[in-house]
């Protein structure tokens, strides 16, 4: 069973859409053993990381996701929290990801959100597995998280070059919305569940 | 870099979208949740939909819609029509709609921005505007265009965005309907002006215009209704001829 995070987070019910078309059941619970239980964790997510963070905090589920040993899916929000920090806040997030958040800086050729299509890069894990490369997603973000050793995909917006998708042991996470990155996302989200 | 959208718009009344030309005299075309999905398939970026109904009958049926059409879509989706507090927003967004987009309650109550954007995010909220020239001015209009307001559409656009507005959907009330291109000097000084994502709606009739307008006119989304609707256009070979311009899309 997959079990995804209920903190209030947004887009829940997205997620939820996006694992009922490729049949996946699954369980929306904010009960901390629950989760500790589950096969297979995603951290759905939308808005403001330090919100989110706190939104943890009061559901007692930060230390539930750290010992987590199976395979994690952090989407957006859900990948920042599972970072060191974010400038969004600012707020110290789990530490898993070794990437910190920034604010994308403003600029005519790279307007803040980053919102739309755009091509990834240098796809370095299974959860790409027969995705070609400069394949499109869809994201929607204003901070975004650093090039680290735990980068397994990379997007360039404007000058910024940062990381895409992340992977630690069993942690995965994309800062775009694979809910909504029509085929090439639901192939991605088809990738993590075969894990 | 991001790729610029293509957004078929529809406008919905009691679940069947419908065409306006200069938004009366409306035909039903076909089903909303069908017509999406065909459209997302097709490689369609977004999609915007417009709740045209006036009654609370209407409200209700495209909230129930709006289920319909998360469960279904896989690429993003902007509600919009009617929205005139955070529980209407909230209502929307929790059916899994993508984004909210607000117009003439903005415009009565630009607070209504702040409070979306503080309560969700800005990436969260759509403004909305619909602007006539009158006297060479750009004047927001209300109702369809029927009614003028006393703001100029560039300052408000920077209002907008000040407030927390992720992004602007501005819609020439002079080009929509008509087929004639849009208003590409309008959205070229908007995103000049703005540091937010401009969706430029209003006047497509070729794909000659749509390249104009993501080009000449700088618009990072360009959204048309009739000429996908009809099949005028298909949402491929349109694609296919920006691509050959040289402009970025998906």
């Amino acid at each position: 069973m997959i079990t995804l995070v209920d903190y209030d987070a947004g887009n829940i019910r997205s997620v939820g859409n996006a694992l009922s078309r490729l049949g996946a059941e699954y369980e929306l619970t904010a009960n901390p053993a629950r989760i500790a239980a589950a096969s297979k964790v995603i951290l759905p997510g939308v808005g403001n990381a330090a919100e989110a963070m706190e939104h943890l905090r009061e559901r007692g589920l930060c230390e539930v996701i750290r010992n987590l040993r199976v395979p994690v899916l952090g989407i957006c929000v859900g990948l920042q929290v599972l970072c060191k920090s974010s400038e969004e806040g600012p707020v110290d997030c789990l530490g898993i990801f070794d990437a910190r958040i920034r604010r994308f800086p403003e600029s005519p050729e790279a307007k803040v959100p980053h919102m739309g299509w755009n091509n990834i890069g240098n796809l370095e894990s299974k959860l790409f597995k027969d995705l070609p490369g400069g394949s499109y997603v869809y994201f929607v973000h204003s901070y975004y998280p650093e090039l680290c050793p735990d980068t397994i995909a990379t997007c360039r917006h404007g000058e910024t070059l940062f990381s895409a998708a992340l992977r630690w042991e069993n942690f995965y996470g994309t800062q775009f919305h694979p809910e909504k990155s029509g085929s090439a996302g639901a192939a991605i989200l088809q990738n993590f569940l075969a894990l | 870099m991001v790729a610029k959208r293509i957004i078929p718009c529809l406008d919905v009344k009691d679940g069947q979208v419908v065409k306006g030309i200069n938004f009366e005299g409306l035909r039903e075309v076909g089903d909303a949740v069908e017509m999406g999905a065909q459209y997302a398939r097709e490689g369609a970026d977004e999609l915007v939909y417009l709740d045209i109904s006036a009654s609370r009958e209407g409200r209700r049926t495209f909230a129930a819609l709006v289920e319909k059409i998360a469960e279904r879509i896989d690429i993003p989706f902007t509600v919009g029509g009617g929205i005139g507090s955070l529980e209407d927003a909230a209502r929307l967004l929790d059916a899994g709609a993508d984004k909210v987009s607000v117009n003439s309650a903005a415009l009565a109550r630009p607070e209504l921005i702040s409070e979306l954007a503080g309560k969700y995010g800005s990436q969260f909220v759509v403004v909305a505007i619909d602007a006539k020239q009158m006297d060479g001015q750009w004047i927001c209009t209300t109702h369809g265009g029927s009614r003028f307001t006393e703001r100029e559409l560039y300052s408000w656009a920077r209002e907008a965005q000040e407030r927390g507005a992720g992004e602007i959907l501005f819609t020439s009330m002079d080009h929509d309907g008509t087929k004639a291109g849009y208003a590409c000097d309008v959205y070229a000084r908007l995103c000049t002006d703005l540091s937010i994502p401009v969706i430029a709606s209003g006047g497509a009739g070729s794909v000659q215009d749509i390249v104009d307008v993501l080009t000449v006119g700088k618009a990072d989304a360009a959204l048309a209704a009739s000429i996908f609707h009809y099949g005028e256009i298909p949402i491929p070979v349109l694609k296919q001829a920006l691509k050959a311009a040289n402009v970025n899309v998906r």
